[in-house]
């Protein structure tokens, strides 16, 4: 028979819409408006997992999130692990499958979508049940507030109060400072594989409410007793709500086991529904009882109850219906950073003070609670070991005895050596249990041993759904520069450099990347070519006192920089090392142009901010990125003042008329631009900025004038071989955050002046004061075909010898070079420009290279070129 | 993997305070119990007291994520960190304490040209230091760790990484709760929610220290309080250069293996292991924000788990059980801070961040050495308080950039 426990009338599942489901090997049906663990009971199935470690047979215990035992994996329409069988909806097609304490997870991508929203409210308030409910309606009713309601349950047809905006399905999961909670909301989950695909599957809700109303309710208790862990063993309460809900019979002959009033409410309701009910208190004083003064002590059966021992009888029940009392839910209150105190009457915690704009009322500050006092413990006896505090972790009386046994005090302790509370539901029917068993053992109070700390999230959340739309291409969306479409027609591979795809080279037809970097170079020192530099870090500083703010962020001095004139500058971290460099333009009196490295842009930014902020308050400086502001086109080589000239034919660019480490104004290809006579690679070049909506253009058009001059754009591969020729350090790949500007032979940046500069008094600590310091130099393999590997470590002596061999640095760039010839490397070496000439070693994976220490400056070091 | 050993009968001793001890160490954390173990087992000095304001070994040692490795950069950290590698191999027999201590490898993974360098030199310095390294490409790694997101469209590509096979993992209570047994068995006493609120001095001496539970006078007070060391040398006049944040981490539900050995990765910022029980470990980096609260901001939390979405497609399902946050003390080259302090009787351990745990067994037996010596042990002399003043950093931060 189908649903043979489907009581004809009761519930609100819709019955005009059976669903068909898989559980384990048995097809069944079940209602819209079903939960796994409702429909599994409607059709008598009460065993659904195998217990973790001793493999016992396991059913349903609640019919809610606090669900600690009938954990299933979903199967299809998409595999998810550990979920509880009493909140997963049923949907047609819906496979489920038994577990024993471990899920899997799918092997191929899960293609449903995630998203996350903020909201604002002045009132949140947490569960809807009818104390929320009066909460949210007060709220919206008397102020006009906004009002968010959020609740875990599907919608229910009860009315939403006017004004309230109504989240359903929804969970807050965490509650953080300033009166930040983060909620879940299942949007699709219950459509199975008819959710469309565009819907989000899962919404993260960042909630800033200006108070907060918790109205979370109370979990009910299990009573220990042993064997509690057979299948037909459930709370109370949890049989009376599958009657009501879902019109789900958990049994037809039911004891129900109490030490509070609730019982019999529960025992009625469920009678008037056909059951045969036994009520056993276990308070003497108990005249609605039929068994007084009860205590359960065993139960028959193994995969389902099938008779209970209690009050010296034996009863055949195929259910037992259990109340310990009530548990305030109170996991958002504590996270909140609230106060509990343990109630005795209760026999559970309640709000003490909460420093944040939290409110609790209805069950969860305790109202309409039977006042019971904690679950009655067993004596000692050799049934603990089959008498369970936690169900998911296999925990028994006898494994918290044997821990406070062993020495252990702490109900931390005491988590940790049994795993009490350390399943899916984090302790939620558990942790006081397991500090009555700990208290009862070590002959304390429960209000004295107390609870393990409550953490997000409340219930699980999947880490889809919190990495939200931050996935793929999103995950850290990249940061393409103007010019980005015509390097990607140009077929150039892309480079990540910080969050910029960086052009990397420009291969011509069959050209591998040796080949297109030896043509990109050789066309930088002997013809005309241009790089995309807009990935360059700017940084806008103003203000009265923006010279004197440089100056005591570079190392040199930036405030006697003429009004024109460009320099290039070093920054030092506090302790010395360098941090990073660029160069400064001063535009105005009191405004300055600073340009960072790609991958540093927002540090340096922060690093300005900072001490802006809190160190120099006082100083009239304000500062703002315009890296995207504009765009940036390198044009380098000796032929660039030609090409120049010819898109720029109102500027003189003569010697002259625009020297080195000056800039002007200028118009462009017939476009508004700030061209810089600067230069990275030793060669005549002009850097030449546009606002970025003109970057293509500009680009473009250089590309044409230089056309019959042979132009040839390159990337930042030829970029880093020709800055090397020169000697000239890339901050983050030459340097390592122990390096000094003078180790990287950069001592004339270093102001005379004794004015003070960040970093200045750590230079002169002895260390780095040291003259034996790891310097930057060249090094030459003596075989000039052979290239060195970055990384690789310099010896001064062969053989290497046993470990731990001494050694003197490693390579830091490592380049075939068209205009030496030859290789070579740069690597920091300890003493390394006394060691000029000197015959070293470079080792990888044992392999010895000999090499020559030379100057870092290996190609024109006299700067005959920079003229062109 | 869901093996999880019996536990003992027995665990450590709890203790009264006695009025005086020849060594008090302040902080019963991982560091503090290994310190104590081995004064006792090293130097035989049994008269110590380690004094825990909390539960044992509450603090970080009971919220790292466990990794375990020795291969970083510099001579001085692989020197420590490798001695401490070496006694974890010997450290269950050691203690008689099943501490899960499983050498499962530990990848670190290399996502832009600079991590390749970076990743390729470090391997170099290890082989010359004499610890296990390897470099291994894109396809090796997905040999090594087959669930890791090798596809070159990966917005930040897996590029190579680093692979220390015999790195791995450690179930931290038991470490510690080992090292308190071992070290009572030998006579230290553990003295539990006894809060050190001042020190006791003379003539510039440290004599004592003041505590929630009495006076306890001492010949020599060894700090080992990690994120709350500030705060104690803060009471003595001694300033040390210390950040305290919050440093996240969290587990998911039980698994079936999935996930065979221990992915760090920097970049796309995440690293997690699978512990015996199946769970997913994880975390990623600091709370920016300065705080001595055991609670950090969810957006971390957010950017970790897309961090391990992007690298690990498969766990875009697994679901976060819970999120906990402990308080790590960050020096100012990311090294420890280990020895004298310039005040007679006051010895200092700190600074480890958010990469000590691994170095539990090592520390203790260097403290303890520096301890029963009044000098530091040749393994952490280049650790001093004084290299801030000399400038003699051991950069572990902007030189290898890898925490933990
Ligand atoms: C989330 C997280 C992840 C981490 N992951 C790793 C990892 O994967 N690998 C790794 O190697 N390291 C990791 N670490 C770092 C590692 O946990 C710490 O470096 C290490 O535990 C510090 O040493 P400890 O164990 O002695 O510290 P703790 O356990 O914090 O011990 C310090 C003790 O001092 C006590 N104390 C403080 N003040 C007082 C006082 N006034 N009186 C008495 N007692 C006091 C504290 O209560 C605490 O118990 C991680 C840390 C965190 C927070």
């Amino acid at each position: 028979m189908s649903q043979p426990f489907r009581h004809p009338d009761r519930g609100r599942v819709d019955r005009t819409r059976p669903l068909t489901f898989r559980f384990g090997d048995r097809t069944m049906t079940g209602f819209a408006g079903d939960t796994l663990a409702s429909a599994l009971l409607a059709n008598g199935v009460h065993e659904v997992a195998r217990s973790v470690n001793l493999g016992r047979p396991r059913g349903i215990v609640t019919a809610g999130v606090e669900e600690p035992s009938a954990v299933v994996q979903i199967e299809a329409p998409f595999p998810e692990p550990m979920l509880t069988a009493t909140t997963v909806e049923v949907y047609d097609g819906l496979v489920a499958h038994p577990l024993r304490g471990q899920g899997w997870l799918a092997p191929e991508p899960d293609s449903a979508r995630y998203d996350a929203v903020w909201a604002h409210c002045e009132v949140l308030v947490v569960g809807a049940g009818a104390a929320g409910i009066a909460a949210a309606a007060d709220a919206a009713a008397s102020t006009g507030d906004r009002v968010i309601l959020v609740d875990e349950r599907p919608p229910r047809p009860s009315e939403v109060p006017a004004g309230v905006r109504l989240l359903t399905r929804t969970t807050v999961v965490g509650y953080y400072d300033d009166n930040f909670l983060v909620a879940v909301q299942r949007r699709t989950n219950h459509l199975g594989a008819a959710a469309p695909l565009e819907q989000a599957r899962e919404r993260l809700w960042r909630i800033r409410a200006g108070r907060v109303v918790l109205a979370t309710g109370a979990h009910e208790r299990l009573i220990p007793f042993p064997d509690n862990d057979r299948p037909g063993i459930m709370l109370a309460g949890a049989a009376l709500a599958y009657l009501r809900d879902y019109g789900v019979l958990v049994g037809r002959r039911a004891l129900v086991y109490t030490n509070n009033d609730t019982a019999y409410r529960v025992a009625d309701e469920l009678r008037g529904a056909g059951v045969d009910v036994v009520v056993a208190d276990t308070r003497a004083d108990a005249p609605a009882a039929d068994l007084p003064g009860a205590r359960l002590s065993g139960v028959l059966g193994d995969r389902r109850v099938t008779g209970v021992r209690v009050a010296g009888r034996q009863l055949d029940v195929d259910a037992v219906l259990v109340t310990g009392g009530f548990s305030p839910v109170l996991h958002l209150y504590s996270q909140a950073g609230g106060r509990l105190r343990y109630d005795d009457g209760l026999g559970a915690l309640l709000p003490d003070g909460c420093r944040q704009r939290v409110e609790v009322v209805g069950a969860a500050a305790g109202v309409g609670l039977p006042r019971c006092g904690p679950p009655p413990m067993p004596e000692p006896s050799d049934a603990d070991g089959r008498t369970f505090v936690d169900l998911q972790r296999d925990v028994t009386i006898a494994e918290v005895r044997r821990a406070t046994g062993a020495g252990l005090r702490s109900v931390e302790h005491v988590k940790r050596y049994t795993t009490a509370g350390t399943a899916h539901d984090q302790g939620k029917t558990s942790g006081l249990l397991t500090s009555a068993t700990v208290a009862a053992a070590l002959g304390s109070s429960a209000a004295e041993v107390g609870v393990t700390t409550f953490r997000p999230p409340y219930v699980p959340v999947s880490f889809a759904t919190l990495a939200g739309r931050d996935r793929d291409d999103l995950f850290d969306a990249a940061r393409l520069t103007p010019i980005h479409d015509w390097h990607l027609a140009r077929g150039a591979p892309f480079e990540n450099v910080g969050q910029w795809k960086r052009a990397w080279y420009y291969p011509r037809d069959g050209e591998d990347m040796a080949a297109a970097v030896t043509r990109e170079c050789r066309a930088a020192r002997t013809g005309v070519a241009m790089m995309d530099a807009s990935t360059l870090g700017k940084i806008d500083v103003q203000g009265p006192d923006a010279g004197e703010f440089l100056d005591r962020l570079y190392t040199n001095v930036m405030s006697t920089l003429a009004i024109g004139a460009v320099r290039y500058g070093v920054m030092c971290r506090l302790d010395g090392m360098v941090f990073d460099d660029g160069t400064v333009a001063r535009l105005t009196a009191d405004r300055f142009l600073v340009t960072t490295t790609t991958g540093n842009a927002a540090a340096v930014l922060d690093w300005m901010e900072e001490w802006l902020q809190t160190e120099w308050p006082h100083l009239r400086v304000w500062c703002t990125s315009v890296t995207e502001q504009w765009a940036t086109v390198a044009l380098v080589g000796p032929g660039a003042r030609g090409v120049l000239a010819r898109v720029a034919p109102d500027l003189a660019v003569d010697v002259e008329s625009f020297p080195f480490m000056r800039w002007r104004d200028a118009t462009v290809a017939g476009l508004p631009a700030r061209v810089f006579r600067i230069s990275f690679s030793g060669e005549l070049a002009y850097e030449i900025n546009v606002a970025t909506w003109h970057g293509y253009a500009l680009w473009q058009a250089l590309m044409t004038a230089g056309a019959d001059a042979g132009i040839t754009p390159y990337g930042t591969e030829t970029m880093h071989v020709l800055r090397a020729e020169k000697g000239y350090p890339i901050v983050g790949q030459d340097t390592d955050g122990t390096v000094t500007p003078d180790d990287l032979g950069l001592g004339w940046a270093i102001r005379k002046s004794t004015k003070d500069f960040v970093g200045r008094r750590s230079l002169s600590r002895p260390d780095t004061a040291r003259s034996d310091r790891k310097h930057l130099v060249g090094l030459l393999p003596d075989d000039p075909t052979l290239l060195l590997v970055e990384g690789a470590h310099i010896v001064g002596h062969t053989p290497l010898g046993p470990p731990p061999v001494p050694y003197l640095g490693h390579v830091t760039s490592s380049y075939p070079s068209v205009a030496l010839g030859r290789t070579f490397a740069l690597a920091l070496v300890t003493s390394g420009r006394q060691r000029i000439g000197e015959r070293l070693y470079a080792t990888v994976n044992g392999t010895l290279i000999p090499v020559e220490v030379t100057s870092h400056v290996l190609y024109d070091p006299e700067g005959a070129r920079r003229d062109g | 993997m869901s093996w999880v050993p019996e536990q003992p009968d027995r665990v450590w001793r709890s203790a009264e305070p006695k009025r005086r001890y020849q060594v008090v160490i302040v902080g019963g954390g991982g560091h503090g119990l290994a310190t104590a173990y081995y004064l006792a087992r090293n130097h035989g000095i049994t008269d110590v007291a380690v004094l825990e304001r909390g539960w044992l070994a509450g603090g970080n040692m009971a919220r790292n994520t466990t990794i375990i490795r020795s291969n970083y950069l510099w001579e001085a950290s692989a020197g420590i960190y490798e001695h401490a590698l070496k006694l974890w191999e010997s450290l269950e027999a050691e203690l008689g304490y099943p501490i899960l201590f499983s050498q499962r490898g530990v990848l670190n993974l290399a996502h832009s040209p600079q991590e390749v360098r970076d990743g390729m030199r470090r391997v170099q310095a290890n082989l010359l230091a004499g610890v296990d390294a390897q470099w291994l490409d894109p396809m090796e790694v997905a040999e090594v760790c087959p669930i890791v997101n090798v596809s070159p469209q990966l917005r930040y590509p897996v590029l190579g990484a680093t692979y220390q096979p015999r790195g791995g993992i450690a179930k931290h209570d038991y470490v510690a709760w080992g090292f308190a047994r071992a070290a009572s068995d030998l006579g230290v006493d553990i003295i539990e929610h006894c809060e050190v609120t001042g020190f006791d001095r003379r003539d510039g001496r440290v004599i004592g220290v003041r505590t929630t539970r009495g006076e306890i006078g001492a010949q020599t007070v060894a700090l080992s309080a990690a994120g709350h060391t500030s705060v104690l040398a803060d009471m003595v006049g001694l300033r040390v250069p210390l950040q305290s944040h919050a440093l996240q981490a969290l587990v998911s539900d039980l698994l079936l293996p999935v996930h065979p050995t221990v992915v760090m990765s920097n970049a796309v910022h995440v690293y997690v292991s699978q512990a015996h029980k199946g769970e997913l470990v994880m975390g990623a980096g600091i709370d920016a924000h300065n705080s001595y609260s055991q609670r950090g901001a969810v957006h971390v939390i957010e950017r970790q788990l897309a961090a391990a979405v992007e690298l690990f497609p498969v766990f875009a399902r697994a679901h976060v059980l819970r999120t906990w946050g402990g308080i790590v003390d960050v020096s100012p080259d990311a090294s420890p801070i280990v020895g004298l302090t310039g005040i007679e009787g006051l010895m200092i351990n700190c600074g480890w961040g958010t990469g000590g745990f691994k170095a539990t067994p090592g520390i203790g037996w260097c403290y303890a050495h520096t301890i029963a010596h009044g000098q530091p042990h040749p393994l952490n002399a280049p650790f001093t308080l004084d290299r801030f003043t000399t400038g003699a950093l051991v950069d572990e931060h902007g030189a290898a950039a890898v925490a933990h």
